[in-house]
């Protein structure tokens, strides 16, 4: 019981990650319905921006070099994302081009940004330049660690804010607004396409910030982590209901504990499969999601 | 819809025969193998085009055919001592079978779920093939004898070319006629308008699960070719670049257009070619190239002008008409 209890708060750490990137996922799906699948090397790329301003610093890093890095991910992988979409996908949203065309650019905007980060930090594993201590206090038999608790309370603060910027803010309000319809959004004389812009720097900032942690957490990256780890955002996306905030991390929490347990109870190496066959049995099934709503597709 | 294949522009089509025939003849080793190369990517190429030219599917994992197709025949014929004629039959037949199954319930998905539902089955193929005994684990299956017939082996590069041409040509000429019958007019009628296809009585399901059965096939056969040419077989060939690239090839070239498929499947492996010095730049390239091939020559390099008119009538790119970002 034990075991299964210290997995339990392991695999909340783990779901937190895919949780903030399917975040990511849901907000851009819900406001445009596109599957921006070059998501996951967002969070990548957070990784490195973060490793990149963690490097700067020699000698111990304290808790303002890893604001620091976190300030900085943030942003530079935030223009990114704004970048993305306005060089990769504003282009053919405006032509209104098939929807195949949209998914067959986010592909390529993938592969180009995993081997740009690959040119300029080359193929191999890099070491995270942060030593935490592997400290933190026992809750009976179970441990959990100050990095761990750190990631939760972090990640729940982040979860408040959105909360709050999505239903309070005016700024939600046209965000929501335009993922209802956007051309009536546009006729009340709102900026569609800023919105969309800064929907894509929202969704780039949260993977920007999972990246940070994760590299922190794990202690190593690479240009390909984004792959997999995005995918398996998308499936906890998928698992909350896609569209859906509360989902998104909901659906990230459910995928880290099945996962966890999958390992523990059936072996690692069967991890990605039990991942996928999840997503498959769940956009099979329950398309819409734990708590999304139901999305009628117009052909 | 009657394409003149060989009335139109026969000199050029024969003039391409004679060279593809003569490449082996009058280039090297290196240059062969190039050459063979390229044709598998053209029939990998034509069996994703019927899902994505014609049917307007987008297979994420089409690897995962490619895959089913080379471990059947490194299996059959290493293991069992299946003749390779026997294993590329059942290897076409598993790949075919697997696409159903998998197109059963997938194929009434949303288009953009139905891309990473074959996203995330082509990664589980790679993942069992990887972890299983049975597939030889990471380190693959070596040894795969060369195919004969009767005591004629075909055991040098050159003749595996030959082998290979004729598979391609077999299969160009299936699928031309396929894209010009009645069902390669109902996979465009869907992929244009769905709801109008359904409308007019044509079965969506029925169709896009044929489409879907057929790509598989090829890459089925293109799977047991490219077994017997290594012969060896690794699960890290069959992973979510392989399926990547062959997509490239397929839009790249000219999406839902034979020559055009053909055109890209070539450009695919002669790009890398031409790039030799600066090999670590290619796939960072291909990424780019994909983008901007679609927002500058959404059709590809070379698309038929019937082809630009159909798809000069676009689709809305937003669908539902409710959800909420909360």
């Amino acid at each position: 019981m034990d075991i299964f209890l210290q997995q339990v708060i392991n695999a909340l750490v783990v779901g937190t990650f895919y949780g903030l990137i399917a975040l990511g996922y849901s907000m851009v799906y819900g406001i445009i319905r596109l599957l921006n699948f070059a998501h996951g090397d967002l969070f990548m790329l957070g990784a490195f921006a973060g490793f990149s301003v963690l490097s700067l610093f020699t000698g111990q890093v304290g808790f303002i070099g890893i604001g620091l890095a976190l300030i900085v991910s943030v942003l530079v992988v935030g223009l990114i994302g704004l970048g993305v979409e306005r060089i990769a996908y504003r282009p053919l949203i405006k032509k209104k081009s098939p929807k195949l065309n949209l998914l067959i650019t986010a592909v390529g905007v993938s592969l180009a940004i995993e081997y740009a980060v690959m040119l300029s930090y080359g193929p191999s594993f890099r070491v995270y330049p942060i030593q935490l201590p592997n400290t933190g206090f026992h809750i009976g038999d179970v441990k959990i660690t100050y990095i761990q608790l750190g990631i939760i309370l972090f990640t729940i603060l982040i979860m408040i804010f959105l909360q709050l910027f999505i239903h309070k803010s005016i700024y939600g309000k046209a965000m929501r607004s335009i993922a209802i319809d956007d051309t009536a959004t546009s006729l009340m004389g709102i900026p569609v396409h800023r919105f969309i812009g800064l929907t894509f720097f929202m969704g780039s900032g949260l993977a920007a910030v999972a990246g940070v942690m994760d590299g922190i957490y794990y202690g190593q990256i690479n240009f390909l982590m984004g792959f997999l780890f995005g995918l398996k955002a998308f499936t906890a996306a998928v698992i909350g209901g896609i569209g859906s905030v509360n989902g998104a991390m909901l659906g990230g929490l459910v995928l880290g504990i099945v996962e966890t347990l999958g390992t523990v109870y059936v072996g690692g190496e069967w991890k990605d499969v039990f991942a996928f066959g999840i997503l498959i049995l769940f956009l099979v099934l329950k398309p819409t999601g734990l708590l999304g709503e139901a999305v009628n597709e117009r052909v | 819809m009657n394409t003149p294949f060989l009335k139109n522009k026969s000199f050029l089509y024969i003039l391409l025969f004679i060279v593809m025939i003569a490449i082996p003849l009058i280039t090297n080793r290196y240059w062969t193998d190039v050459a063979s190369t390229a044709m598998f990517y053209i029939l990998l190429a034509l069996g994703l085009n019927i899902i994505v030219g014609y049917a307007g599917l987008l297979d994420l994992g089409y690897s995962a055919f490619f895959a089913v197709g080379s471990y059947t025949t490194g299996i059959l014929t290493t293991q069992f001592g299946v003749s390779f004629w026997i294993s590329i039959f059942l290897g076409a037949i598993f790949a075919t079978v697997l696409g159903v199954l998998i197109g059963i319930p997938t194929l009434r998905l949303r288009s953009d779920y139905l891309a990473i539902v074959t996203l995330g089955f082509g990664e589980i193929i790679r993942l069992i093939a990887n972890n299983s005994k049975f597939t030889g684990g990471a380190s693959g299956i070596y040894g795969i004898p060369k195919p004969k017939i009767g005591s004629f082996v075909f055991q040098s590069n050159v003749l595996l070319y030959y082998l290979m041409f004729i598979f391609v040509l077999l299969a160009i000429f299936v699928i031309w006629r396929l894209g010009n019958s009645r069902v390669g007019r109902a996979w465009k009628y869907i992929r244009e308008d769905e709801d109008a296809a359904e409308a007019m009585g044509v079965n969506g399901l029925y169709y896009k699960l044929l489409a879907y059965g057929l790509g598989a096939m090829f890459g089925g056969l293109a799977g047991s070719l490219f077994a017997v040419k290594m012969s060896a077989i690794a699960p890290e060939s069959f992973g979510f670049m392989q399926s990547a690239m062959i997509l490239l090839a397929v839009v790249l070239g000219g999406i839902g257009r034979i020559s055009g498929v053909i055109l890209g499947a070539v450009l695919v492996i002669l790009l890398p070619e031409a790039m030799r010095s600066f090999s670590d730049w290619r796939i960072f390239l291909f990424g780019v190239l994909l983008v901007l091939t679609m927002i500058f020559r959404p059709n590809g390099l070379w698309p038929s002008k019937k082809e630009t008119e159909e798809m000069d009538d676009p689709e809305p790119l937003k669908g539902g008409s409710k959800s909420v970002v909360s």
